[in-house]
Formats: structure tokens, C-alpha cells, sequence
């Protein structure tokens, strides 16, 4: 059999995947702070402040990179929840489960620094600005997949309950945003496209070059820390789970 | 052996539902009003907070209205299938010749027949009470015409998912807002569009869209999620 | 009693059948069969997983492992429907609904036998003359013969009874027994669950014993 679907296969055993996760969560926290603080030390220090905004425009490289993230965690979480809707597989329950409240953090994350961004713009803390809508809306979705986790007894049971939920909000993601995009067309006309797919000067890209890498590896060492976590707790109560509390009773 | 009779197929389980669901609409007539009676109170609330003076009620009148009708689905959304998970109807559908999914969607076009169907019939009443411009009706009623079936829909598919809970009220209401959105986004915005001067032929033909493809999809995760909340 | 001849193939035939539920088993692995003509009694205490056992073979629940044989062929939703009659715990019936109007419903979904009248069952149960009660005026006894009324116009070979014999009085256990009986030999099988202490029904059977797995846990 292939080596790598063997290695899946083995990464499915709690135990395996339990030694897996403590072995590199680590090195995803500790690359990816140091990734974080290159990125923001470039960001802060090295960049020219923009022309139009001053320096008030470096929260983007917070911002962008936390909304990218809030979007790819939530496909992540639906694929992992197809997976283990139609095969069955735990391993891939847990990680959906994991992947929500990552995910709901990245998009709070995405909300409090676009408000931040366009205060000054605006003059106002929040405008019905389409983007900011969408991930208020995403915000809601991901508290609905965590609030209907929690609310089902039964884990397994719960988890794909919440994968289904988390399956259906990937599929009407893109309606919402489209959605969202013309209701702001129809009623406010054209506003200041702060957060728009403005050119950026390549000397101002690589900072968020390295913020983009430094969140995804934050997010990997998160997720494998959540999943540990969670997977030590459906355990409980096994012998294996016992020996590695330190000591069999 | 038994002499083998034919079982029933799709038609035959499809108008034994709508049967029975029409039977037991007629021993609770009183609680078909309710619906209507909620979204009259909605109508109500507003214009007492709002000042009651015409020209008010009639800028937010589209947008009030849709919320109203979108709130009092809502809430009737809870009677979609309790009724048959606590007395065990959920279990013998699983257990019929057809697909679960056509029992789900039979089931989901009578419970919008049921509770939105008198709430389209009672909308000119409370369109006048907001003092909704004339012009704009027709464009109000296609839109809830199209929307609320696809409220039905994809409040199904929530309803389904937390079938097995006790107390899922506010719950249900959390995981079907955000799916909601679009629906009221167009529904809503292509009132908006027309009074602006703008055709609202596309808001609603997406609306129509989204409610073929739902008609397809809707009933099929329902089941799925019913076979899930039932396990 | 005349004992038929055991036919080819089994009506239900079950292999290496496992479920657990949050990791914890509830029973497993089970092989059995059961044969047109004969009964397979479920036993065990409560919390063995006879409920569940039911369930799954009902295609209500999946199983973790093992493979469920229906007339020989692998078992879908489509042989399920049309081999299989359910008797669980919860009824089934609309409070709001007459006796007879729930019949009507139950066997237009369902199917219901040729050449049996819903009025006739409901004699054959005792309800004769409750036609028009609706199900929320009934005991939960009337109610249970109601289900059995329903079990009786169904066209499936294989019945699965889970506890048919609650709620019941002497007389209505009598009746579970005559008609598993009828039914048998008819060609038709059943599979019952009980505690034990009921009569079983005066038919061929065997006996499932189920006890609840050990679970692995720390020592």
C-alpha cells in the first residue's frame, strides 16, 4: 500500500495521532509567532506610511491576512466535515470541530481591525461596508457550528450534525457574499473602497507575504493543539489515556 | 407467503401525507391564524415605535414587512417536524419505500401551504397598515411569493438539524439567520429597487433560482440531517 | 404444532454485526439468521442493546461493522421497505387523528396487505368499534393494539417487535402471541425482543442471549 495513504491510516489511531499533535503543534506556535513578528516588524518599521492614509493603513497587515484566514478555515472545516460525513472517519470529526473556534477567532479578528481601519475614514467605529458585512455574517455561521456542537450530547453524533451545518454555510458563502455585495450597491452607491484589491507597490507586499505564511503555521500548530485536546478528551476512561496521565490506577 | 401487494411509490406516500397534514390542519384550525396573527403583532410593534405618521412607515414598509413575515416563519418553523419526532412518525417515514427526502420535502411544501400561504393572503392588509405605496405591491407580494418557500426550505434543513433537541428555540433561530440573509437581501432589496425606479426582475429571478436549486437540495441534507439528530 | 421444513436461504441473516455508541460498545460482534416460518427471540437485560440491535436491523441506525443479509441480497433502503415491518417503542400515531384515520395514513405509506381491511384489523386487535376515537382518547395498551393493527395490515415478511408485549394485559399478550403465530405460518418471520419474562410465542424459535460488551477501560 502507499506509504502516505499507510501514514493516514496510522494518523486515524487516537493514540498515534495523539503523540503526531504534541510532537509538532509546537513547532507550528513557535514558526509561526516567529514568521508573525518578522512580518510585523516589517510592517511597522520597514514600509513607507501610504500616501493617502499615513500610517493608519498598517493594520492591514493584520487585517488581510485574518480575513483570508477566516474564509480558508471555514472551507477547511467543511471539507473535513465531507470527509468524515461520508466516510466516517473521527479523526477528520475532530479536526472540523477544532477548525470552528480558530476559524471564529480569525473572523473577530477581521471584524475589530476593519473597524479599526475605517474609523478613521468613516469617522464612525462601523459602516455597512459589503466585506465587513460578509465576515459578520461568516462570524454568525461559525458561532451557529460551535453553539450546535456543544448543544448535542452525543459527540460524534454532534459533530456531524455541526459538519453538516458547516457544509451547508460553504455552499451559501458565496450567495451571502454576492448578496451582500449588491444589497450595498443598491442602497449606499459607491463607497470609499477602503478594503478593495487596491495595486499595492511590491515593496509594501513582502510583510504580508510573511503574514500570510506566519498565520497559516500559527493555524496548524492551533488545530493540531485543539484536536489533541479534543481527542485526549473523547478518549478518557482508555487505558492508554490513563498511562500517559502519568500511572495507571 | 403473503400475496405480495404493490407498496406505494412516490405519488401514493405524497398524497397520503398531504392528507393527513390537511386532517390535522382542519382539528387545529385556530393555530393556522397564528402565523398571520404574529406578523400583524410585528406590524404593530413597529408602528408604535416608529410614530404611526405615514410618510415614516412607508420608507422602512418593504423592509418591515419582509422581517415581519421572515420572523413569524421562524418561529413556525419549530412545528415543521416535532410533531413527528416525539410520537414517532419520523421513524416509520425512514421506514417507507421512498426516499426520506421526498417525505421531508412533501412535508416541508405543507407546512409553507399551511403557515406562510395565509400570511401571502393577509400581506395587502399589512401593507396598507404600513402605508406601503400601491405601485409597490405586486412587487412585494412576487417577492415573498418566491422567498417564503425558500425560508421554508432552508429553514428545513435547520429544523432538521436540531430535530432531536428539547429546548433548540433561540438555537434554531441562530443557525437559520445567516442562511437567511440572501433570501432577505433580495426579497427585500428588490421592493427597494423597483421604488427606486429600478427593475427588480433580477433580485427576484435569483430568488427563483435559489429556489429550484433548493427544492433539490433542501429535502435531500434535511433527511440527512434527520437521520443524523435521530441517531 | 407442524414444523416446516427450514427454507434455503434465511429471510434476515446478520454477520459479524458491531455498534457502539460514543466509543462505547453497546453490542458486538453478532452473527445470526432468521428463517421464513420461525421466531428469533431477543433476549437480554436492560441496557443490552436489544433496542438498538432492533434499530439497526431496522435500517433506523447504522451499524460500525458487519453486513445485514435480506432475502439473500445485501440489505437497502429498497429490501428494507419491503421486508421489513418495525414495532418500536414510540407508536407512531397522530393524537389529532382518528384510529382509523392513522391506519389509512400508516398503509398508504407503507402498503398494506391484499385482501385485508383496515376495519378488519382493528377487529382482529379488539378495537372494533373505536374507528372514530382519535388516538389522544386511547390508553396505552389501545394504543399498542392499534400498532398491532397496523403491523397486522403489513405487507412485509419480517416483523421486528421490540417489547410488543408492553403495555399489554393478559388478553392483549394472547393476542401478540396469535398473531405471531398466524403470521408464521403464513411463511412470514419475526424477531422479538423481551425481558424474558413474558410468554414467548408458541412457535418454532430460537434465542438470541445479549449481554452488554465489557468496555476497554483503564484498569
Amino acid at each position: 500500500m502507499n506509504p502516505l495513504i499507510r501514514w493516514f491510516h496510522k494518523l486515524g489511531s487516537p493514540p498515534y495521532f495523539d503523540r503526531f499533535a504534541a510532537r509538532w503543534a509546537p513547532w507550528g506556535y513557535g514558526l509561526g509567532l516567529l514568521v508573525m513578528l518578522w512580518g510585523a516588524y516589517g510592517a511597522l518599521f520597514l514600509v513607507p506610511a501610504d500616501y493617502q492614509q499615513g500610517d493608519s493603513f498598517r493594520i492591514l497587515y493584520i487585517h488581510v491576512p485574518s480575513a483570508w484566514m477566516s474564509m480558508l478555515v471555514f472551507g477547511l472545516m467543511a471539507l473535513y466535515a465531507a470527509i468524515a460525513l461520508v466516510w466516517r472517519i473521527k479523526l477528520c470529526e475532530i479536526l472540523a470541530m477544532a477548525c470552528a473556534p480558530i476559524g471564529a477567532g480569525f473572523t473577530l479578528i477581521t471584524l475589530v481591525t476593519g473597524s479599526i481601519w475605517g474609523k478613521p475614514m468613516w469617522g464612525t467605529w462601523w459602516d455597512w461596508d459589503p466585506r465587513l458585512t460578509t465576515e459578520l455574517i461568516l462570524l454568525f455561521l461559525y458561532l451557529g457550528v460551535i453553539g450546535l456542537y456543544n448543544a448535542i450530547d452525543d459527540r460524534r453524533a454532534a459533530a456531524r450534525a455541526a459538519g453538516l451545518l458547516a457544509i451547508v454555510g460553504v455552499v451559501l458563502l458565496p450567495v451571502i457574499r454576492y448578496s451582500v455585495i449588491w444589497w450595498n450597491s443598491l442602497h449606499q452607491g459607491q463607497t470609499i473602497r477602503i478594503f478593495g484589491e487596491s495595486t499595492m507597490d511590491p515593496s509594501m507586499i513582502q510583510p504580508l507575504v510573511w503574514m500570510l505564511i506566519g498565520t497559516k503555521l500559527w493555524f496548524v500548530g492551533a488545530l493540531l493543539a485543539r484536536s489533541r485536546a479534543d481527542n485526549l478528551r473523547r478518549e478518557a476512561g482508555k487505558a492508554w489515556v490513563a498511562t500517559l496521565a502519568g500511572g495507571s490506577r | 407467503m403473503k400475496a405480495t401487494s404493490p407498496l406505494p411509490g412516490l405519488p401514493g406516500t405524497a398524497s397520503a401525507l398531504m392528507r393527513r397534514d390537511l386532517r390535522l390542519l382542519w382539528r387545529r384550525r385556530g393555530d393556522a391564524l397564528q402565523p398571520a396573527l404574529f406578523a400583524l403583532l410585528v406590524i404593530v410593534l413597529f408602528a408604535l415605535a416608529l410614530g404611526g405618521e405615514a410618510k415614516v412607515l412607508a420608507s422602512v414598509a418593504p423592509a418591515v414587512l419582509w422581517v415581519a413575515v421572515l420572523l413569524s416563519g421562524l418561529l413556525a418553523l419549530d412545528t415543521l417536524f416535532r410533531g413527528d419526532a416525539e410520537d414517532g412518525s419520523l421513524e416509520q417515514w425512514m421506514l417507507a419505500p421512498v426516499p426520506l427526502a421526498w417525505l421531508v420535502g412533501v412535508r416541508t411544501f405543507m407546512h409553507w401551504a399551511t403557515t406562510a400561504l395565509p400570511l401571502l393572503l393577509a400581506t395587502p392588509f399589512l401593507a396598507e397598515l404600513m402605508h406601503l405605496p400601491r405601485g409597490q405591491l405586486p412587487v412585494l407580494m412576487a417577492s415573498l411569493a418566491l422567498g417564503t418557500p425558500l425560508l421554508s426550505l432552508l429553514g428545513a434543513v435547520v429544523a432538521a438539524l436540531t430535530v432531536g433537541m428539547r429546548r433548540s428555540g433561540i438555537l434554531l433561530a441562530l443557525l437559520a439567520l445567516p442562511l437567511y440573509v440572501p433570501v432577505l437581501v433580495f426579497g427585500a432589496g428588490s421592493v427597494a429597487a423597483s421604488a427606486q425606479g429600478m427593475d427588480p426582475v433580477g433580485a427576484l429571478l435569483l430568488l427563483g433560482a435559489g429556489l429550484v436549486v433548493s427544492l433539490v437540495l433542501a429535502p435531500l441534507a434535511a433527511a440527512a440531517a434527520i437521520r443524523i439528530a435521530l441517531n | 404444532m407442524p414444523l416446516t421444513d427450514p427454507p434455503a436461504q434465511p429471510l434476515l441473516e446478520a454477520r459479524g454485526l458491531r455498534f457502539a455508541r460514543n466509543d462505547d460498545p453497546v453490542f458486538g460482534p453478532l452473527d445470526f439468521s432468521v428463517d421464513a416460518g420461525e421466531a428469533l427471540l431477543v433476549q437480554g437485560d436492560n441496557g443490552a442493546g436489544k433496542t438498538t440491535l432492533l434499530r439497526v436491523l431496522a435500517g433506523l441506525l447504522r451499524a460500525d461493522a458487519g453486513e445485514i443479509d435480506i432475502d439473500g441480497g445485501a440489505a437497502g433502503p429498497a429490501r428494507r421497505a419491503r421486508a421489513i415491518a418495525y414495532l418500536g417503542h414510540l407508536p407512531g400515531l397522530k393524537a389529532d387523528l382518528s384510529v382509523l384515520e392513522n391506519l389509512e395514513f400508516l398503509c398508504g405509506l407503507q402498503g398494506r396487505r391484499r385482501g385485508q381491511l383496515p376495519e378488519h384489523a382493528l377487529g382482529i386487535v379488539g378495537l372494533a368499534g373505536y374507528e372514530d376515537a382519535l388516538a389522544r382518547q386511547l390508553s396505552a395498551g389501545q394504543k399498542k393494539r392499534l400498532s398491532l393493527a397496523r403491523l397486522w395490515l403489513s405487507p412485509a415478511p419480517l416483523w421486528l417487535l421490540d417489547e410488543p408485549y408492553a403495555n399489554l394485559d393478559l388478553e392483549g399478550i394472547e393476542l401478540v402471541n396469535r398473531m405471531v403465530q398466524a403470521h408464521l405460518r403464513a411463511g412470514g418471520a419475526a424477531l422479538v425482543t423481551t425481558h424474558g419474562a413474558y410468554a414467548a410465542p408458541p412457535v418454532r424459535t430460537r434465542l438470541l442471549a445479549m449481554t452488554r460488551p465489557v468496555a476497554e477501560r483503564a484498569a
